[in-house]
């Protein structure tokens, strides 16, 4: 992946401002007129005309309940709703019925973890006894996890009597690959890990995670939102069991989100969320399931959002996942020569540019990141501060809180140039002196 | 900077913020009842732990804190430390109700002669108002002041006059 040919294949400045142009809010001026210089994409994207256009339009157009009713504009929003499956399960490369609709990330990461609850309870039957847990077996996460890809499996654990593992971080934010061997075992039932750091933008290996856990039957959980809207991600070459990603940091709306199931797997799990639409026949006594993807979809779905996030997807393929992680490539490069560039401002996660994102993580000596973040403001630049919900990594690193900045294929040269004039004006306006070299900030 | 940014951090701010008062846990001292309150701002990591001593007539005879975050969260701790130590429980209720009164502003002030006296240096943090996110920044201190006086069983609420 790490190809150093001489002319990558990147955006030019015409493609770049067409890109800008499709982003209404960019445009956007900021107090005393400041331009906005927006880098916060890793929070959240903004979202470009198709998008917006493709949820009023659903509204306008074809607005109607999905999978049911005889009427045409039924017909025509159902078209709509599976259309917009069809696409998001191409823009990973998986089929139509691997895709499950959510809320959002977390919602299909919780998805797994309470399907795989219903199962220990004996819900499912024989199929799915696959996934039922027992006190004694393990659930693998990494320290780098977003609570999302965390918390849901410490509650697994609590209420299966699993023992919860961990994959730790190294100096420079990597994944410790290293560390498969020692944990995961025979005893290891899931392997869920992060495929990029919300916070130190490190892109994981997914290979040695994956035949890990083939080699002791595990179950792979991918957390991929901060990968697809970034790099080219074909889950089934991947290999991973199941992986969730949101709609709203891939240029969709809030609201969506999409989870992967390899078929068979979806298809020996049990329900989660359970009444209407996600049912074949139902009794007095019991009921039987509709297979999936419907069987995850119960109640009216979020039908504008997921027909929005389907344009989302149509509109990055178009771009071309290639062309925009090379310009993010080359926009991460600028980012930490923008971080190294002042002194007494420290990265949490890989300083070189090979396997990560353009997700930019740091601390500045003396100065809380609330404080960073908003000298950063006063400039325009919009930057998370906080702990990007990833306690255990901050803890990992000793600060409780950094400052993130993170791009999109629409960020610019000159909006990081704006970013990093802004940066080196922290420590002066909180009265400390800059260190003498860079040697100062070690 | 912007007159916004200078309204923000205020030189009373950044002072307190470099040299902050009252800071450092102790145990309290005899015949006077002490309670700690450890709060956290989720959103952002900001963490306080404040202690409290009450004597018997019902003044605050100490805080001392320890904690990690902002400059605001920090200075406003600072702050709290200095206009509550050997004041009556009832003025200490009526000074936490003010400040956070003065949050609600929006940056415009409280237009209260007798609560700018009051509030002092505490007045420094008026422009925090128009920064809705860092509100929670500036009362932290002052939440954790509230639940470790609930803790004391003294109630910080003002007295209603008789």
């Amino acid at each position: 992946m790490t190809s150093t040919i001489e002319a990558p294949h990147t955006l030019s400045a015409t493609e770049l401002a067409a890109v800008r142009a499709d982003f209404p809010l960019l445009e956007r001026t900021l107090r005393d007129g400041r331009a906005l210089v927006y880098l916060d994409s890793g929070a959240t994207s903004q979202k470009p005309d198709v998008v917006l256009d493709a949820e009023q339009d659903f509204y306008i157009q074809r607005n109607a309940a999905v999978h049911r009713g005889a009427h045409q504009l039924a017909e025509e929003a159902t078209e709509a709703f599976e259309d917009a499956r069809a696409r998001v399960a191409r823009f990973v490369g998986v089929d139509d019925d691997e895709i499950v609709w959510t809320t959002n990330a977390t919602a299909g990461i919780n998805l797994v973890a309470y399907a795989m609850s219903n199962a220990t309870l004996g819900r499912g039957g024989e199929a799915a006894r696959r996934f039922a847990l027992a006190p004694g077996d393990e659930i693998v996460v990494t320290e780098a996890e977003h609570h999302a890809n965390l918390v849901p499996w410490q509650e697994l654990a609590a209420r299966t009597g699993a023992v919860l593992r961990w994959i730790g971080v190294s100096d420079d934010g990597r994944l410790r690959v290293d560390e498969l061997d020692d944990v995961v075992g025979p005893h290891t039932r899931v392997i869920a890990f992060t495929h990029a750091s919300n916070v130190t933008g490190a892109i994981t290996d997914v290979a040695p995670f994956v035949a890990a856990a083939r080699r002791v039957g595990a179950l792979t959980v991918l957390d991929a939102c901060q990968s697809v809207p970034h790099l080219p991600v074909d889950l089934h070459e991947l290999g991973v069991d199941f992986a969730a990603f949101s709609g709203h940091k891939m240029f969709g709306p809030t609201g969506v989100g999409a989870l992967y199931g390899r078929r068979e797997l979806l298809a020996a799990m049990p329900p989660v969320t359970t009444g209407g639409s996600m049912v074949e026949v139902v009794t007095m006594e019991s009921t039987t399931y509709a297979p999936p993807p419907q069987r995850f979809e119960a109640g009216t779905q979020m039908v504008s959002q997921a027909v929005a996030m389907g344009a989302a997807a149509t509109y990055l393929s178009d771009i071309g996942m290639t062309a925009i992680a090379e310009h993010e490539a080359h926009l991460a490069r600028l980012l930490l020569d923008a971080v190294a560039s002042v002194p007494g401002v420290r990265v949490i996660g890989p300083t070189d540019t090979a396997d990560r994102l353009a997700t930019v993580s740091f601390v500045v000596d003396g100065v809380h990141a609330h404080d960073v973040g908003q000298v950063l403001d006063d400039a325009g630049v919009a930057v998370r501060v906080g702990h990007h919900c990833a306690q255990p990594l901050h803890r990992r690193f000793g600060v409780a809180a950094t400052a993130r900045a993170s791009a999109a294929v629409y960020t610019t040269d000159e909006e990081i140039e704006v970013f990093r004039e802004a940066l080196s004006g922290v420590r002066a306006f909180f009265g400390l002196e800059a260190p003498a070299s860079n040697e100062g900030a070690a | 900077m912007t007159t916004a940014m200078e309204q923000l951090y205020q030189q009373v701010i950044l002072d307190h913020a470099k040299h902050p008062h009252g800071r450092g846990l102790a145990v309290a001292p005899g015949g006077v009842a002490s309670a700690e309150s450890h709060q956290v701002n989720p959103t952002c990591g900001d963490e306080v732990t404040l202690q409290v001593d009450v004597d018997d007539s019902g003044v605050v005879r100490d805080v001392r804190w320890e904690g990690q975050g902002c400059s605001i969260s920090q200075a406003s701790v600072s702050v709290l430390h200095d206009l509550v130590v050997d004041q009556p429980l009832a003025t200490v209720g009526e000074l936490g109700a003010t400040f956070r009164a003065l949050m609600q502003t929006k940056g415009a002030g409280l237009d209260d002669e007798d609560a700018e006296d009051a509030l002092g240096d505490a007045n420094a943090f008026t422009g925090v108002g128009k920064f809705s996110a860092r509100v929670k920044c500036a009362l932290l201190g002052w939440v954790a002041l509230s639940d470790a006086l609930i803790k004391t069983g003294a109630s910080a609420t003002p007295k209603e006059n008789a």
